[in-house]
């Protein structure tokens, strides 16, 4: 027997949504509704004009993200998530750029834009949503599939070796870096809430379950049954040395705050770079320029 | 509530009470809401959603203490909870 919507009031949640799209078409049990909802409550936190505030994404179920979001936002082509906010940030510096995607979109089609803002710290928030396969496209392995997993094009486990998200964003220079899983909902929002807040690069991975391949190719059951095992599994290590942190299939899974430094923005080194060469006839770029006009 | 003597703070803390709303034709089912309340207010119910799944049901309502994390978790923005009242702390 079929029931209709009793009179439920509005969700909190529907003002940050395009509810016309909504139901959104991730599978039951999948994690990246549930980083959504993190993210709508760190926006909430965020004391930020919603008006000045972007969200990019790339290809892939995670990469749905900018379409649901009732923010400014953009749904770009693969891997070019991060180019795309970059240029945002750029010629408008007001902005708060967020790139929302996934593992394959970010660290591996567009890996080559990642390491490279990472290292300039361009200044932007860059939310992974790690669920160690590519999904949208049928399970084949992704450079972050941990050793022997299962996927589509490595059916008897896969041998290379997968990225560790939280080495890479640090070793090129990021200056805020840590990881949750879709569990952890405070905990991630609080992180989300804090890499919005920091100038620079800042990255947060959510390790998330994908319960159609990940999970159903690896016999590891629904999305629910992943949540339970992150609760098992994950152990907060703040400020742990990043490389320790791989992931092992079906290992412990270390989370936490691991880096939260200072370095100058891409904009600001820029700034100060044309400072010394040219003195008071430079007239600074973005922020700056704004706070000289007050 | 019940405690073995009023607590010291019994004056100031107050145990809150929470509505829950759930957009039932919106969820899937997935059962995060149901597993982790910590109150086990929540359990799947027998019937059918129009989309077929079987969304969750509010068994103990009156235990919701407003922790909101059936909220936060639900991945398809189908549940969520208001404060009602909040209640003293009596021995
Ligand atoms: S708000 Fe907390 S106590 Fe109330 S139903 Fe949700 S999870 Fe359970
Ligand atoms: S968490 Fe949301 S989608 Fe899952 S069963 Fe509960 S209300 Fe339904």
């Amino acid at each position: 027997m079929a029931t209709k919507n009793n009179n439920v009031p509005e969700h909190p949640m529907e003002r940050l949504l395009r509810m016309d799209r909504i139901p959104h078409i991730w599978c039951p049990t999948c994690g990246i509704g549930t980083a959504v909802s993190c993210f709508i409550s760190a926006i909430d936190k965020f004391k930020h004009p919603h008006e000045k505030i972007a969200v990019v994404s790339g290809i892939g179920c995670t990469g749905r993200v900018a379409g649901y979001i009732k923010l400014d936002s953009f749904h770009t082509t693969h891997g070019r998530a991060i180019p795309f906010a970059t240029g945002l940030k750029l010629a408008n510096p007001d902005l708060k750029v967020v790139v929302f995607s996934g593992d394959g979109d970010l660290i591996s089609i567009g890996g080559n834009h990642f390491i490279h803002a990472a290292r300039r710290n361009t200044d932007i928030t860059v939310v992974c949503v790690n669920n160690f396969i590519y999904a949208m496209t049928g399970g084949q392995c992704a450079p972050t599939t941990p050793l022997t997993a299962n996927s589509s094009t490595t059916p008897y486990g896969n041998h290379e070796r997968p990225f560790n998200l939280p080495l890479l964003a640090s070793s090129c220079g990021a200056v805020y870096v840590a990881r949750w899983t879709s569990l952890h909902i405070r905990r991630l929002t609080n992180s989300m809430h804090e890499a919005l807040n920091k100038p620079g690069f800042s990255f947060v991975e959510v390790v998330a379950p994908c319960s159609t391949l990940y999970a159903r190719r690896n016999r590891l059951g629904t999305g629910l049954d992943l949540l339970k095992f992150y609760h098992d599994s994950s152990e907060i290590c703040h400020g742990a040395d990043p490389t320790e942190l791989d992931i092992a299939f079906q290992d412990k899974i270390k989370v936490g705050k691991f880096i939260d430094r200072e370095r100058p923005t891409f904009i600001d080194a820029w700034n100060d770079n044309m400072k010394k060469k040219f003195g008071d006839k430079f007239d600074p770029y973005g922020e700056k320029k704004a706070k000289k006009a007050a | 509530m019940q405690f073995w003597r009023k607590p010291l703070d019994a004056d100031k803390i107050k145990v809150p009470h929470g509505e829950i709303h759930i957009v039932r034709d919106r969820c899937k089912g997935c059962g995060f809401c149901v597993e982790y309340c910590p109150k086990d207010v929540l359990v799947l119910s027998e019937e059918f959603n129009t989309k077929g799944y079987h969304p969750p049901e509010a068994v103990k309502a009156d235990d919701c203490v407003h922790c909101q994390l059936c909220e936060m978790l639900c991945p398809e923005f189908a549940i969520f909870v208001t404060l009602k009242d909040e209640e003293s702390v009596e021995a």
